[in-house]
């Protein structure tokens, strides 16, 4: 029968080569006329398994572009397709519900997602155990640290076992030595889950030190500019030289892109 | 030569079994041994622990000042009583109110008054609350409603509800069906504004992250919409409550007769018609003490548990 062969999950049916594929995207803000350009004809694929940045300076639609993906919001012109589902999406701010206790929040997820209530339990702490959180089933959101927050928020984003995990400047908020763990964390965890990231950023480094492939926005509207294959081996550090160099050469090109919108 | 004779074996058959040198256990694969010691040292630093307050000082800190408070008034009250500010049979002391309340006590009569007051308040906040809580919700999710019912709920929160009371009398007659339309015209409005003031000032993120989570429609509105609202909801149940209760007296005082049994507000109507004066304070005494009494064992608590869960109560308070 054909409910069989969609009773099959979205991960093991997908064959096509992308999770999310971005065509010809425009975004416009405001009324007709006066409106202002955000985005102007993205594409973009993104790879099974692949961990994509999206790097650009303020103004370029990053978020925008998130959003749509995320089906937060409606593009103006061109199509996204996420063939496994609804994305997961982590903020930069933790977003989780301070109602819940921190097991809670990712059972929530597991309960949308139609998981069976005698294994949310069961599921929560094993995802849990992955962002090496394992105590902190019963914590409330203002007992934790801010890291400590962001690792529940990935348990919680991993929870919705989507294919592509969209994620908003997500250690944007953290001090430096946080955010080196939760960098390492992420990797990981994208590591040994095999999920697609989609990652946006404004720090050149971050985007170094964590993607396969780099993705430069320009601003107003935001075009893509540039793209990097970044082929430095994991472990990284956001020390190595190797990422300090690939950074010194994308901030290069982020300058002359923000040089351009002050000569006229 | 004779140097390699004294230096030991490195392995020794039979003694030490053959293992790889040590691996830290319950680590998983991919990551560098320090980052699971690094993650814990960040956890433990960053995380703040609360201190536990002796009981002795939370008794002197939140206890001892209301009770001073409450000692300095009857003080005061009694100096005024001596001094004889007013002629005694206007204001009596504050002994002669005690004795007045005793007495209402030996008599047997003064627990049904108060049982009478209380239950008619607590079945009319209910009705209000089931009400008003859907209400609420169609107020603040629908526009069209909000705009057409919205003013006028805000309006009705802000009007006496004791207002009510001559036309209620003239609908119902003198019974308890004239009680509650007061009580529940007192206390609706407050609890559906309350709740829709809730639900404005819930966080966008919220809804946005219940949203990507697959939480949309009704089931948004129950596990997110909700919740996240439930502290400007519980404010609004408390208003609900003070405002039930005073309608509720405004009812009781002006519709009295002998079908609606007796209630505090007709206890100090009584005492007020027999010029007793002990018996009028009494009576004032006891609403405001049962008023009291309701915020302090059921709305408190209830408020103090919401905003600790979420962080948002500060210990000093």
């Amino acid at each position: 029968m054909t409910t069989t062969i969609s009773e099959t999950s979205a991960r093991t049916r997908t064959e096509v080569p992308y999770v999310a594929r971005i065509e010809h995207i425009s975004k416009a803000f405001g009324r007709p006329g006066a409106a202002q350009q955000v985005l102007d004809d993205i594409s973009l694929d993104v790879a099974p398994g692949e961990f994509v940045c999206l790097l650009g300076a303020s103004g370029c639609g990053k978020s925008t572009l998130l959003s749509l993906v995320a089906g937060l919001d409606q593009p103006s012109a061109g199509s996204i397709e996420t063939p496994g589902g609804r994305p997961a999406l982590m903020f930069q701010e933790h977003a989780l519900f301070p109602w819940l206790t921190a097991g809670r929040n990712i059972e929530l997820a597991l309960r949308m997602r139609g998981v069976a209530r005698g294994e949310r339990r069961e599921h929560a702490e094993q995802l849990l155990e992955l962002v090496r959180l394992k105590g902190a089933y019963g914590k409330r959101v203002h007992e934790l640290s801010g890291g400590m927050r962001q690792r529940v928020a990935m348990a919680r984003a991993l929870a919705q076992d989507s294919n592509l995990l969209l994620m908003d400047e997500p250690f944007a908020a953290l001090d430096a030595i946080t955010r080196d763990v939760l960098h390492e964390e992420l990797t990981r965890v994208w590591e040994s889950t095999g999920v697609s990231v989609l990652f946006v950023t404004h720090n050149v480094r971050e985007a170094a030190r964590l993607a396969q492939r780099v993705v430069l926005l320009s601003s107003r509207p935001g075009r893509i500019a540039r793209e990097w294959q970044v082929r430095i081996p994991h472990p990284r550090r956001i020390e190595d030289a190797a990422v300090a160099d690939l950074s010194v050469e994308i901030t290069e090109e982020l300058r002359r892109e923000i040089r351009r919108h002050g000569q006229h | 030569m004779a140097s390699t004779e004294t230096r030991p074996k490195t392995k020794q058959p039979g003694l030490q079994p053959d293992i790889p040198p040590d691996i830290p256990p319950n680590i998983p694969p991919n990551t560098p041994p320090d980052l699971a010691g690094l993650e814990a040292g960040l956890d433990a630093l960053e995380t703040r622990t609360a201190a536990k307050v002796p009981v002795g000082q939370i008794l002197r800190e939140k206890a001892l000042p209301p009770l001073l408070a409450i000692v300095l008034v009857f003080a005061a009250w009694q100096l005024a009583y001596h001094f004889q500010l007013k002629p005694h049979y206007l204001l009596p002391s504050p002994g002669d109110v005690l004795g007045s309340l005793h007495q209402e006590w030996l008599q047997g009569t003064l627990f049904g008054y108060i049982w009478t007051s209380i239950s008619r308040g607590a079945l009319g906040f209910l009705a209000s609350v089931t009400i008003g809580t859907p209400l609420g919700l169609l107020v603040a999710r629908i526009p069209a409603v909000r705009a057409a019912i919205g003013p006028i709920l805000s309006g009705l929160q802000s009007m006496p509800s004791v207002a009510w009371v001559p036309a209620a009398i003239i609908w119902f007659g003198l019974n308890d069906s004239t009680i509650y339309a007061v009580v529940l015209l007192g206390a609706v409005p407050s609890i559906a504004n309350g709740l829709v003031a809730g639900i404005d000032q819930v966080p966008p993120l919220f809804l946005r992250a219940g949203h990507t989570i697959g939480a949309t429609g009704l089931r948004g509105v129950r596990h997110i919409l909700l919740p996240a609202a439930l502290p400007g909801y519980l404010a609004g149940l408390k208003q609900g409550w003070a405002f039930a209760w005073r309608s509720l007296m405004a009812a009781e005082i002006i519709a009295t007769s002998p079908a609606l049994g007796t209630g505090l507000g007709q206890l100090l109507e009584n005492a007020r018609t027999n010029s007793d004066m002990p018996g009028v304070l009494a009576a004032i005494l006891l609403i405001l003490v049962v008023g009291i009494g309701i915020e302090l064992l059921v709305f408190k608590p209830a408020e103090r548990r919401v905003l600790r869960s979420r962080g948002l109560l500060t210990e000093s308070r």
